[in-house]
């Protein structure tokens, strides 16, 4: 005899359950914390490293970064002067379990932001929430202005959008209207940097934007 | 991709509600997977057959029913799937769009077969 039962059941479920607890600890702890995520060399590590000097003047940092296979991006951002811990992402990005881990490893007592660099990859962390407060999007020139329209889940599930690299508008074939045009479609009036990680121009306005965060999360009771 | 984790959230659920539904064979399992989340039927099947094995799913048969990508104007309300690489509008040719359906990814059903019942039951019904 067969019996057809029905299951309706996101399959992400598990994920979003431990990604719940990881907020509510990260906000006990008055910790704010964001999600880095981007196609891979986009520039996550480029601005972690340029940001946390800036940051590190008002604020404790943290580091999670899921990497593959190797420590390199987390030696980055020890040396730029943050606590990190790395966790290997055997997948192509991070869940809320593997967070998780980081967060244990974090002596959080003592932080006050904690920025989750993700795997580099467009299309699958955006189906797996971590748990932090803010997702960010880093776009980058040289991958080209038709990215909203391919991958248009993630670029619909952020609350801001970094377009690094804009050092090299000059030299490639970017097209930033078309660009805009497909983000506004799906993610109206997203809080948009264009930066360069490597001249240093508008950086200053993104870590503002990230102090802002952390002091109206810190601040709250 | 990231198909290795989805199946085995889907194995983990399946093998969940059939046991809360008394046990047995799970013979079919029926996904709806949204165009735009980016899952390859082929690649979930690989995994299946790796990690049911063993398993009250094993060889349990697949189903995928596949969403198309719902956009809805929000300068006309007209509802309607976009054309490759573009967010326009087909009524009003408007740019402001919300996506209203596409990205679901989630387990609908599955058919579990139960243990044949002891006959002793109908036969005791007799005078
Ligand atoms: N021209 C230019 N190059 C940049 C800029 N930002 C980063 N890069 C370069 O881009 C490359 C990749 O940068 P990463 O910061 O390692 O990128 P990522 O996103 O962390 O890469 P993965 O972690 O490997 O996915 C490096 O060679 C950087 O020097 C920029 O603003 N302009
Ligand atoms: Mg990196
Ligand atoms: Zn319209």
């Amino acid at each position: 005899m067969s019996e057809r039962i029905t299951v309706v059941e996101k399959i992400t479920q598990a994920n979003d359950q431990v990604a719940e607890l990881n907020r509510a600890r990260l906000d006990e702890q008055r910790i704010f914390a964001m999600n880095l995520m981007a196609s891979p060399g986009a520039g996550k590590t480029s601005l972690i490293e340029r940001s946390l000097p800036l940051l590190s003047k008002e604020f404790r940092l943290g580091v999670i970064e899921g990497d593959m296979a190797t420590s390199l991006d987390a030696d980055r951002a020890a040396a730029a002067g943050a606590e990190s811990v790395q966790i290997n992402a055997a997948s192509c990005h991070l869940d809320a379990p593997m967070v998780k881990q980081g967060l244990d490893e974090l002596d959080l007592d003592n932080l006050d932001v904690v920025i989750v660099e993700n795997v580099g990859n467009l299309i699958c962390p955006a189906s797996f929430a971590l748990g932090t407060h803010k997702s960010v999007l880093i776009a980058s020139v040289p991958e080209g202005d038709d990215k909203p329209y391919k991958y248009p889940k993630m670029y619909r599930g952020v609350e801001v959008l970094v377009i690094n690299k804009i050092d090299l508008l000059p030299h490639v074939s970017f097209d930033m209207d078309y660009f805009r045009q497909g983000v506004e479609a799906l993610n109206e009036g997203v809080i948009t940097f264009p930066l360069s990680c490597k001249s240093g121009e508008g950086i200053e306005a993104w870590v503002e934007w990230v102090a802002d965060s952390a002091r109206e999360r810190i601040g709250q009771a | 991709m990231h198909e290795l984790p989805i199946t085995q959230n889907v194995l983990e659920i399946a093998l969940r509600h059939a046991e809360e539904a008394g046990g047995g064979k799970i013979t079919n399992i029926y996904l709806v997977v949204g165009r735009l989340s980016a899952v390859v039927d082929k690649s979930v099947q690989f995994y299946w057959d790796i990690i049911s094995e063993d398993t009250p799913a094993q060889g349990a048969r697949l189903h995928f029913r596949h969403t198309p990508i719902q956009l809805e104007c929000l300068d006309c309300g007209t509802f309607f799937e976009p054309e490759e690489m573009t967010y326009i509008c087909t009524a009003c040719g408007g740019i402001h769009i919300r996506v209203a359906g596409g990205d679901e990814l989630c387990l609908e059903a599955i058919d579990v077969e139960q243990e044949e019942a002891a006959p002793a039951e109908s036969g005791s019904k007799h005078p």
